[in-house]
């Protein structure tokens, strides 16, 4: 027998109580051992079905067993046989408990008569889903447990076509533009590399550039490795240094204003760096002495 | 898709070539072939109507476009709000991959034939020249496209909680790009590969403590030689590539989870 969560075995048995019954857990010494077993298979998906096997669970415990009670129907247990015998007379005599009736609303109306005199009313499923069987609602999964929900509505359109054309559209005009310019202007090719002639200046790919620009006022280490890697660090954990929730940009005048500043300065050391340096690294106008840059 | 509604034309040829267009049609889009390659939704499929569960199919149907979940926020849809850069940087990233593709094939990563087989490329080869110049400049402006998205994301505030993850995920990304820049920008061997990469692994010499051993790693030698492209060549075309497509699929799956682009603001 599968294992029955603890919540649904408690919620049984108060129920359990509630109707009158004997409650296995604590005093249920009185029924036999064999009985036990049965009662409590049913007692785990009465818990959330509506109750009306409850009293029949009764039989088998009553009869000892499911064979000699109600042999008569090949091999239908005798406590099945009785609550739809139960609840063809319920359909039969009760004109206010028709199949049209929600199953939660509608009221035992026969069943145990004398339990559910004094106990908490308890829905019978006099409704049957498709095929004729009878549906049990083992439990119920809250949506919020296995997804992100939200609970104000979202305004969202579909992404076919609204963002697939916009990415379409970006797309083609990149393309178009790559094809254009790389037709237009040739990527440089200088001659062979030649170990013994160091062009003047050197340089690193332009977006380095603010480095080597850094090298100029540090100790190679310092510009090196140690500002860029604590640039690099700084920028990683932003979101952990950065502890104000707001999105809107007037509440965040400091971030804001700090970014805006580094990438400034960075933007403005590549920018010496590339067009501003010339022979031996010295600064230079490029209007005077022509740009020292490749791309 | 109307073909020929006999209208306009009026004349018996007309209509009869509109009859023959529709059974072409028929026959062709409502072959079993047809219908086994383009699923339910397609927008090639016969009998397309543009209907809110046919625009959910386009996107569920589709390997490529499942990248999108079926609805986005209105906001996010947007070009002047993510400028599209981030999309741009992963379409550039294919150009690169095809275009590199391509070089591959008349390339030989090593000091006697590098900048022979670019300058072959370059004169001989049909296309090459302009495939060559389109993977630099794409190369550029991937940088340029990467740093920009990275800016925009944070003037939004977007790597606030809970996309604070993926804004790590993000600054990895921008390393990696500028690794895979760096390490083909030594690949044509000339002179500008050459003294560009000897000023970028002279700083991380010195790193401290390990600084020549790091040195040494990247280079395969001591200076800069054949072992240093062969190394740089790998690094360039698989593994970075590699690695930074995985941090991607982490990169673009996190931007769902976390409940796709963050605002409005």
């Amino acid at each position: 027998m599968t294992e029955v969560p603890e919540h649904l075995l408690r919620r049984s048995r108060e129920r359990r109580k509630a109707l009158g019954l004997p409650v296995p857990g604590e005093e249920g010494e009185e029924a036999a051992p064999a009985a036990e077993a049965p009662a409590e298979g049913e007692a785990a998906p009465e818990a959330e079905a509506p109750a009306a096997e409850a009293p029949a669970a009764e039989a088998p415990a009553a009869a000892g067993g499911e064979g000699d009670g109600g042999g008569d129907r090949g091999g239908v247990p005798a406590h099945l046989l009785e609550r739809s015998r139960r609840r063809r007379a319920a359909l039969a005599g009760g004109g206010d408990g028709g199949a049209e009736a929600p199953a939660a609303a509608a009221a035992a109306p026969a069943g145990g008569g004398t339990a559910t005199a004094t106990a908490p009313k308890i829905a019978a499923p006099t409704v049957t889903g498709p095929g004729g069987h009878t549906q049990r609602l083992l439990t119920v999964v809250k949506s919020g447990s296995i997804q992100q929900t939200r609970a104000e509505a979202q305004d969202k359109v579909h992404t076919w076509p609204h963002l697939l054309v916009v990415e379409f559209a970006a797309t083609l005009v990149v393309s178009a533009a790559l094809l254009i310019f790389s037709a237009l202007v040739r990527a440089p090719l200088l001659g062979l590399a030649d170990f013994n002639r160091t062009p003047n200046p050197s340089k690193a790919p332009w977006y380095f550039l603010g480095l080597q620009e850094l090298l100029t006022m540090f100790h190679p280490m310092v510009a090196g490795v140690t500002i860029p890697g604590i640039a690099l660090g700084l920028l990683a954990f932003a979101p952990y240094v950065d502890k104000n929730p707001s999105h809107v940009p007037k509440d965040r005048k400091f971030a804001i204003s700090i970014m805006t500043l580094f990438l400034m300065l960075w933007a403005v050391l590549v920018i010496i760096g590339s067009f501003f340096r010339g022979p031996g690294f010295n600064f230079v106008f490029p209007w005077n002495n022509g740009i020292f840059f490749e791309l | 898709m109307a073909i020929g509604n006999g209208r306009n034309g009026g004349n018996g040829n007309g209509r009869r070539l509109a009859k023959v267009l529709e059974t072409a049609d028929e026959k062709i889009r409502g072959s079993q072939a047809w219908t086994s390659i383009f699923r339910p939704g397609s927008v090639y499929r016969r009998g397309y109507t543009d209907s809110p569960r046919n625009r959910s199919y386009v996107i569920m149907n589709n390997v490529l476009y499942h990248l999108h979940p079926v609805k986005v926020k209105r906001h996010a849809v947007k070009v002047s709000y993510t400028l599209c850069l981030g999309g741009l940087s992963f379409f550039l990233f294919i150009v690169l991959t095809v275009t590199g593709i391509f070089l591959m094939f008349f390339y030989r990563p090593t000091a006697a034939a590098a900048w022979n087989d670019v300058q072959t490329l370059e004169t001989a080869v049909t296309f090459g020249s302009l495939v060559r110049n389109m993977h630099r400049w794409a190369a550029h402006l991937m940088v340029l496209t990467v740093f920009l998205h990275m800016s925009r994301v944070f003037y939004h505030g977007a790597y606030k909680a809970p996309r604070e993850f993926n804004w790590v995920i993000g600054v990895i990304l921008l390393t990696l790009t500028l690794l895979l820049s760096f390490t083909g920008y030594l690949l044509p061997w000339d002179q500008l590969a050459l003294w560009a990469v000897t000023v970028g692994t002279n700083m991380m010499g010195y790193t401290p403590v390990f600084g020549s051993q790091v040195k040494f790693v990247l280079l395969g030698s001591q200076e800069i030689s054949s072992a240093t492209l062969l190394r740089w060549y790998v690094l360039h075309v698989l593994l970075l590539p590699f690695v930074i497509v995985i941090f991607m699929a982490v990169h673009f799956w996190r931007v769902r989870k976390d409940g796709g682009l963050s605002g409005p603001l």
